[in-house]
């Protein structure tokens, strides 16, 4: 393996990490004091091409690679893990499995206008009683002959009340457990589905979390995403894709918090000299510093393994596992490096740490990181 | 454009690498810059021009080649510019190049020009790393074409015609010129946009035309350390001014202590 930048990657970075810096960073306080959707961004970013990244050409994206898409997401996040979830959501969550199981008529349908931000995507699997369990679907669509009608609602759906366009989950079959479930797609507007009340958060404040509902809501028959029954499947195959982007989301914040404590410690003085030159900083942040670095590799391997068509399932749990709890580690320490004034918003460690605590939640909490593991080192 | 002209406006953007720190150290030995170890950018004021250039294609599809004199390395800031949306690249490339100073430079460019067709050049008011704000007006002077220097905006008229506004120190001017012609452009000017994931994804599998001493037209005896008048007699890092104090009282109180100090230094 080879763990050197490519040229196009260094100078994607070189493009990022400007971006980054220049238009999210400058906002990334103020739409978490405001709770407030980063609409500008999104557009800019489609722009830039940061919303189709993994998707070839012919459908509208960029022809890049997950290994950019993983960066990208990473260096947005490194300034604002909101502006990395809405990426990550968007392309992970909804363009993903719409390009690796639609037909050729919905990947031409909806995957140019969702590369170029005109549109974007969200995911709904989660439900009030079936959150790690998925399986438990109340949501169900029925068969009503040229059309299917949906019935039930979702709960904590990224981008909701924002996305066009929304990958559901719905039980088709109860009688056939987790074969009984399908995927469709929603398009906001559609007569019977409305967005519910947006969540108030700790952390990536920004981003809009809110309930889905469908009240008689008619699909029509070509929105089936995949074939009937598959959608349990597409789901978790989506989630493992998500899950590179969640680990990079969770990488960024720990690598800002890396540079921010660095920063301060340099420059607050206490007994004469900066707090950066007593061993306990340098020894702790050593470590995390140890741990950043070891966290970016299982990202890249995972991101070089879907790449590459390798399985990556296992590899997308193990770096969303470790780079969510390294991402909560560097977090809290950078508040206590900074003392009182880190418990305060006027640094963003205190911000970096309540987004963080996300990472080890969403797209399957670290014990359902754990479950894939074990299932895996077991069998 | 000028609709009797078949053809589409060309442009020629000339841009540097440079490094990317405005604190260049000097080698006390040599009296030249020690390049190593810091990060290479395509010059700020260039990157000004090349916005001005891709303006220019966004509204009368213009052709933008760009070009730069510089070590292999220099490739960098060519790739950069596939991904902003440029169409040509060429690297002026040679061990006859090296060592040379600002008429040097601008000799082994307007050489290459010489082999190319243009309506418009482009180059940066003046180098982050050099300083000296002569490549530019060189060129034009070589070339025997008009030139503008400062240019902070541009609009494009009919028959050739350019209406520019230049920046001097007590405010600006509205010239008017015809291509072709040289600008030297402020990276003020406008705000350079973000390469795109596809430019980047495509970038790499453009041609960059490595052109040598032998490519260009131009006599070898104005290229590189021969062709260069220059001799540095002494290079030295200036002194760092001290901060300033910082005194925060209103603009009565202020006048006195300004007054007060300025007596103190035998100022007034
Ligand atoms: C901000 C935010 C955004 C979200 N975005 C989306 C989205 O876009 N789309 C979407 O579908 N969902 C989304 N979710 C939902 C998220 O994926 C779920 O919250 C998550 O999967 C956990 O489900 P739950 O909240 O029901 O917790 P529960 O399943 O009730 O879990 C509670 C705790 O019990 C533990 N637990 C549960 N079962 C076991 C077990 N068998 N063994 C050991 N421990 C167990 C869990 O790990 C957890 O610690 C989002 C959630 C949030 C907060
Ligand atoms: C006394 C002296 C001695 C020097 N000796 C050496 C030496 O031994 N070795 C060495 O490597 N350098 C040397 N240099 C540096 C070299 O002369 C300059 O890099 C070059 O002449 C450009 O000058 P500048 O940086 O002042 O550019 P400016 O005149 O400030 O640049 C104006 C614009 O001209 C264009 N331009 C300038 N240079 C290039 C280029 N190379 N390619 C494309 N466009 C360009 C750009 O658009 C730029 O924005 C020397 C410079 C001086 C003044």
């Amino acid at each position: 393996m080879d763990f050197s930048l490519t040229n196009r990657e260094k100078l994607f970075l070189q493009m990022i990490k400007d971006f980054a810096d220049n238009e999210v960073k400058p906002l990334a306080a103020e739409i978490d004091e405001e709770e407030r959707f980063p609409v500008e961004t999104v557009e800019q970013m489609g722009k830039i091409g940061l919303m189709g990244i993994p998707v070839p050409v012919q459908y509208g994206g960029q022809g890049g690679t997950n290994q950019l898409y993983s960066m990208a997401v990473e260096e947005l996040s490194r300034v604002c893990g909101t502006t990395g979830v809405i990426v990550s959501a968007h392309t992970s969550l909804c363009v993903a499995p719409i390009l690796e199981n639609g037909n050729e008529e919905q990947k031409m349908k909806y995957l140019p206008k969702l590369c170029s931000g005109e549109w974007l995507g969200a995911f709904g699997l989660t439900e009030p009683n079936a959150g790690t369990d998925a399986a438990m679907q109340q949501t169900f669509a029925v068969d009503a002959g040229d059309k299917w009608v949906l019935n039930g609602s979702k709960i904590f759906i990224t981008n909701a009340g924002y996305a066009h366009i929304y990958i559901v989950m719905a039980m088709t079959d109860k009688s056939m457990g987790t074969r009984g479930i399908s995927a469709f797609i929603v398009e906001e507007g559609t007569p019977g589905f409305s967005v519910g009340k947006q969540e108030k958060k700790l952390g990536i404040r920004g981003s809009a979390t809110c309930e889905l509902i469908f009240e008689n809501c008619e699909i029509p028959k070509e929105n089936l995403l995949g074939a009937i029954g598959k959608g349990f499947g597409i789901a978790m195959k989506t989630l493992d894709g998500g899950r590179i982007g969640i680990a990079a989301q969770a990488l960024g914040i720990a690598q800002g918090a890396m540079d921010e404590t660095i920063k301060y410690t340099k420059e607050r003085k206490q007994f004469g000299k900066p707090i950066s030159a007593f061993q306990n900083t340098q020894f702790q942040m050593a470590d995390l510093e140890t741990k950043v670095q070891a966290a970016r590799l299982l990202v890249r391997s995972a991101a070089y393994k879907k790449d590459e068509n390798l399985p990556y399932s296992v590899d997308a749990a193990m770096c969303k596992l470790f780079a969510s709890e390294v991402a909560m580690e560097v977090t809290t320490k950078a508040v206590q490096f900074h003392g009182g004034y880190g418990y305060t918003r006027e640094y963003p460690v205190e911000r970096m740490m309540r987004d963080a605590k996300i990472t080890e939640i969403y797209e399957g909490t670290s014990e359902v990181q754990r479950m894939v593991i074990a299932a895996k080192i077991f069998k | 454009m000028n609709k009797e002209k078949k053809e589409k406006m060309k442009i020629i953007v000339c841009i540097k690498q440079v490094p990317n720190t405005t604190e260049i150290k000097i080698n006390p030995a040599t009296g030249t810059m020690i390049r190593d170890g810091v990060v290479s950018i395509m010059n700020p004021d260039d990157k000004g021009g090349l916005e001005m250039a891709l303006r220019l294609k966004d509204k009368y599809n213009a052709h933008i080649t760009v070009i730069t004199m510089g070590p292999p390395q220099a490739e960098a800031i060519l790739r950069e510019a596939y991904a902003l949306g440029a169409d040509r690249a060429i690297l002026l490339t040679d061990r006859k190049f090296a060592g040379a100073d600002t008429l040097a430079t601008s000799n082994a460019l307007a050489g290459a020009l010489r082999c190319l067709d243009y309506d418009l050049i482009i180059a940066g008011r003046q180098a982050i790393d050099g300083d000296t704000a002569q490549v530019g007006p060189q060129m034009a002077e070589h070339l025997g074409l008009p030139q503008v220097s400062y240019v902070a905006d541009l609009q494009y008229n009919q028959n050739n015609l350019l209406t520019i506004k230049k920046e001097t120190e007590e405010g600006h001017q509205l010239l008017e010129v015809e291509m072709p012609c040289v600008l030297t452009v402020l990276a003020t000017a406008n705000r350079a946009r973000y390469m795109t994931v596809s430019g980047i994804m495509t970038a790499f599998d453009k041609e960059v035309e490595m052109w040598n001493a032998d490519k260009i037209d131009v006599d070898e005896e104005k290229l590189g350390l021969k062709g260069s008048p220059t001799r540095v007699k002494k290079s030295f890092t200036k002194g760092r001014k001290g901060a300033g104090e910082l005194f925060e009282v209103e603009a009565e109180e202020a006048v006195g202590i300004i007054i007060s100090k300025l007596k103190e230094k035998f100022i007034i």
